[in-house]
This record gives C-alpha cells, structure tokens and sequence, in this order.
C-alpha cells in the first residue's frame, strides 16, 4: 500500500479567480474607510459583492448538477513506477560526477556545514547578549551609598542606640537595615564610633542585643529624601546571639560560640556638619580591646558564612566587586 | 420485528461510530498521533508489576497540578516588593477559590518533592537503576536537584517573614561555596543585598526557566521509560538479567526487559545478548 500523495484527489470546487476579486473588494472596503467613506467604500462593496456572488455560484457548480470541467489533478509526489526502477539522485546523466578521490568536497557537505555554522552564528548572536544582561547587571552598579544617621548630639556618649535606616530609601522597607552604635566619645581629638552591622556572619540572619532595649525611650527622626531614623537605647550587656541558628557574640561584635565564622560585620563612619554618616561596610576577623582603644582587624566585605583569615581563606579568593 | 430493531440499532451505531472516527482518522491520517498515543498509552509491562511502579506518574501528576495551578495564581500575583504580600492575601482572603488554588500549589510543593523521593527509593530499591537505565536515573537525579530549585525560587514569592529569611539563609548558604559561592549569591540576589531585582529574578525563575528545564527534563525521562520498557521487580521470574530466552516470543504478556528493547533495534543492531 502507498501513502496517499498530495494531488491524488480532484479539486473541488475547481480553481477559480473570483475569490481573488471578492479580497480585492474587501480591501477596497477597507481602504476606503480610511481616505473615502462616500465614494472609494461603494465602490469596494460593488466588488465584493458581485465577485462574492459569483465565486458561490462558481463553488456550488456541482452542488446544482451543472458540469464541471475536469480538472487534470496535480502530481506533486514521486510518479508511479510503470517498469523501470526509478534512477536514484547519485546516478544517471544528472547526477554530479564523482570527484576524483583525494579533492572530495561534495556540495551537500558544504551546505550542511554552511547551515549547522549559519545556524551557530544566529543562535550565539541571539545568545550571548540575553545570556550577558541575565548575569552581568547583578555584579554592576553595587556600592553603599552614604547614608545620614542624624545629629551627633543624639547618640549619647557610652551608650548603645539600635539605629534603624534605609539603605535606599526609594525602594522602601526592603531596604531596611540595623545597626548597633555607640558613641565612644574623642581620640585623639575626633570623634570615636563603633557600628556594628546586625548581619550575623553565619547565613546572615539578623542579630540581636542580649540584654534590655529600652522601647519606651525610642525615638524617630525624620530627615530629607524620605530617610527616618529609628533609635532604641539599649544595653547588649551579654553581647549579641543570632535567634536563627544561635550565633553568640560579645559586646564588641567577636565571636564567642556556636556557627559563625568571624566577629560581626563593621560601617566606616564620617563627620559632616555635625552629623554621623555611615560608610560603607567592611568585615572583621576579630577585635581586640574595647571601645575607643579597639584594634580592628579589618578585611574587605565578604558576604556571611565565608571566612576572612586562617587557612579557609584560600576557599574565597576572589570577590564580587561590592 | 427483534431482528429490524437489531438492524435499525447496529445501523445507528454505524453511523455513530463513522462520525466519531472520521475526525480521528482525519487527524491519524496526517500526523500519526492517533498511532503515537497509542504507542505511548498501551505499551506492554511485565506482568508482575504493582502499585509501586505507579510512584513516578504519580509524581508527573503532582508536577502537573503545580504547573497548571501555579499558571492561574500567576494571573493575580505582582511580583514587586510594594505588592506581593498584599497579592497573596488578597488571592488568601478575597478571591472565588483562592485559597484553594494557592493551598493547592502551596501543599502540593511538599507532595511533589515527597513523592520524587518515594519514586526514587523505588528505583532504588528495586534495582531499576541498573542497566540499561543508568541514563534515566541521571536525568532523574537532576529533576531532583531542579525540583528543589524550584521549591527554593517560590518560598521567596509570598514575601513574607518566613519568606524573606529563609531565603536570606539560602542565598548565603549558596555563597560559602568555595570559589564562585560569591559570585553565585551575587547572581541569585541580582546584587549584593536582597532587594527590588532579587523578587523579579525570583518570580522569573520559578514560573519560565526552572519549570522550562523540568517539562524537558520530563521529556527526556519518559522518551527513555519507553525505550527502553518498564523493569520488572526483583522478585519477578523475568527481572533483568535472569535466566531466560530473550528470543522466545511473548506470549503471555510478561514482556519484561527485552520486549521494547527488540522493538527498538537496539538488540537486534549488535546489541549484545545480556
């Protein structure tokens, strides 16, 4: 059995031009409607009914028993073979001579080749650029912006403020971050601060001062550009402890037990016109000392979980550009 | 009279029937997917298969009803940090049957992953993994693995407490990963802090790119379920590798292992005689 050949069956209706002059028509119908309703419009619907009418009765020929002309059907497929085998395409008078063996480069050869690299230029030039703005806008355009904390004179001398404030404060509470700050009075002649970032050097949970945060005593202060600053005393007499996998740490951002792998992320700070300005973050491996007197030992920010000193480090060696 | 009642019926049903499989064979007689269905749908398993060979369609269902549910709640979430908790609660709280199709992508998560576990422990435990199907079990480790990236993509979406640490822990999780850990938290935040992008690339993931790679994944899994035919339990007469003529015909329906593999050609091209 043989598969069914397109052109086996008859047309029915048989070809016909009208169906050419009722589109005709509707074009005109519809340019019309465009340049001119009163004349070009009239002038389509002529057309397309009178080519309309004609087509049907045309296409219903048959339907009402009138003759129709027979129709030689196409013959789109391969013929039947009537006796001799068919030729195939690399033989007979046709066919491209063999080349001599030692130069054989058959034209199909190099059109396949030429689709398959065609092909691999379109799809790479396709690609790249969708695979390059999927990746590379991540690791652009980051940095902390310098953020105003407010008046000096808020931040007591000696005493802890959980500060609350926007990094971005356009993109909203997404932005939100704390930070632990303590005035520590002058060295030197400047004014000394410790801010530790609350970001918990496990996984990054937020850290929280182990003793009293005195809520009653909060206070906001509402500066320029939608920035509010939230400020709680408190008094983290036992450090700070990561509620999510249990984190210690003592008073000066160190680590004292549990998972973390270096002391608590730090802000570099500034004095402009009188107001505290964060900086922007860094990391520590540990502090020695306390307050003003500190020795930090200062690292480039990391993210958490990633160790800054001892053999681990050779584990990171390379960081986004922050 | 009985017998013209008989005839008038039976030449209804002609009818019937010739209406009914006239768009069939129409369809069958141009593409051949009547043919591939049935190929698909009515191969032959070993006889002493059971309730535990159907773990995997069971999971394929579970992937099923998560995408088709996880469509339709798309209609109504907006994935930007101003609205999503307020687009979940209100698909929760305030839409015909909301929290319906939400509970049914939320649970349906956790059905998902379990059944891919139960599935897998099958697999496992009844050999099946075992050649010539060391390839599907690959595939299958790496629906796994794409699996749990989607369920880790859409923790993220309802944007929520829960939400947002949870996935604060497992980006930075992902960035102690010795060397490119960095990079890769970098890449998942689309920057260094969570933010406005993270929800976006989030959303993007768990709805186009993740459940693009799975429906492939699928695909790739079930082309070799078929090739290669459904194993037989270790228990069985016939399970791979035992004793028996793979030329005999099968007669009695226990095809087992070398029955699709003759079909498929593999065997009788070279394929070595197990």
């Amino acid at each position: 059995m043989t598969e069914p050949q397109h052109g086996d069956r008859r047309h029915s209706p048989g070809p016909s031009l009208y169906p050419i002059g009722f589109a005709a028509g509707v074009a005109c119908i519809l340019v019309g409607l465009i340049i001119n309703p009163m004349v070009i419009v009239p002038i389509g619907v002529v057309i397309a009914v009178v080519c309309g009418f004609l087509w049907a009765r045309d296409a219903t020929k048959e339907f009402r028993g009138e003759p129709v002309a027979a129709i030689e059907p196409e013959r789109g497929g391969p013929r039947e073979s009537t006796d001799a085998p068919a030729i195939p395409p690399d033989r007979g008078e046709a066919a491209m001579p063999e080349p001599d063996p030692g130069e054989r480069f058959p034209r199909n050869r190099f059109l396949e080749g030429a689709t398959l690299g065609f092909g691999a230029v379109i799809g790479g030039l396709v690609t790249v650029p969708a695979v390059g703005f999927m990746i590379v806008p991540a690791f652009k355009g980051q940095g902390y912006p310098k953020v105003d904390l407010g008046p000096l004179d808020n931040f007591t001398p000696g005493q802890w403020f959980v500060t609350k404030f926007f990094m971005h404060p356009e993109a909203g509470e997404v932005s939100h971050r704390t930070a632990y700050i303590r005035n520590n009075g002058q060295l030197n002649g400047k004014p000394s601060f410790t801010i530790i970032s609350n970001r918990c050097a496990h996984l990054g949970c937020p850290v929280q001062p182990n003793g009293p945060v005195q809520d009653n005593q909060k206070k906001d202060i509402n500066l320029p550009k939608g920035q509010r600053i939230t400020m709680i005393p408190a008094i983290p007499a036992g450090g700070y402890g990561c509620p999510c996998h249990g984190g210690q740490y003592d008073v000066e951002g160190n680590r004292v037990s549990g998972p973390p792998v270096r002391a608590l992320d730090r802000y570099d700070f500034a004095i402009v016109d009188g107001h505290l300005i964060l900086g922007t973050p860094y990391s520590v491996s540990h502090v020695k000392g306390e307050g003003k007197d500190a020795l930090i030992y200062k690292y480039k920010l990391t993210g958490p979980g990633e160790h800054v000193d001892g053999w681990e480090q050779i584990l990171y060696p390379l960081q986004p550009p922050h | 009279m009985a017998t013209a009642a008989r005839n008038k019926k039976s030449a209804r049903r002609r009818q019937l029937e010739a209406a009914i499989n006239y768009p069939i064979d129409w369809l069958e007689e141009r593409s051949g997917l009547i043919g591939g269905l049935r190929y698909f749908l009515f191969r032959k398993v070993p006889g002493d298969t059971g309730w535990w060979h159907t773990l995997g369609s069971a999971t394929l269902t579970a992937f099923l009803v998560q995408a088709l549910t996880g469509v339709i709640l798309a209609m109504y979430y907006k994935p930007d940090p101003q609205n999503a908790y307020q687009s979940i609660q209100h698909i929760t709280n305030d839409l015909t049957l909301g929290w319906l199709v939400r509970g049914m992508h939320k649970w349906g998560a956790s059905v998902f992953i379990i059944l891919m576990f139960f599935h897998m422990a099958r697999v496992f435990l009844f050999g099946a993994y075992k050649y010539p199907r060391e390839l599907n079990w690959i595939i299958g480790v790496t629906l796994l693995a794409v699996g749990m990236l989607e369920g880790f993509t859409g923790y993220l979406l309802p944007w929520d407490q829960t939400a947002y640490w949870a996935t604060v822990v497992g980006i930075n999780l992902n960035g102690t990963a010795p060397f490119l850990g960095p990079f890769l938290a970098d890449f998942l935040r689309g920057g260094g802090e969570i933010g406005t992008e993270t929800l976006a690339r989030f959303y993007s993931m768990h709805m186009l790119l993740i459940p693009g790679l799975i429906f492939a994944l699928i695909g790739l899994h079930l082309y070799l379920v078929i090739r290669l035919g459904v194993s037989s339990p270790p228990w069985s007469r016939e399970a791979a590798g035992s004793d028996y003529d793979a030329d005999e015909p099968a007669t009695n329906g226990r095809s087992g292992l070398t029955q699709p593999a003759a079909r498929s050609g593999w065997r009788r091209n070279g394929g070595d005689d197990v």
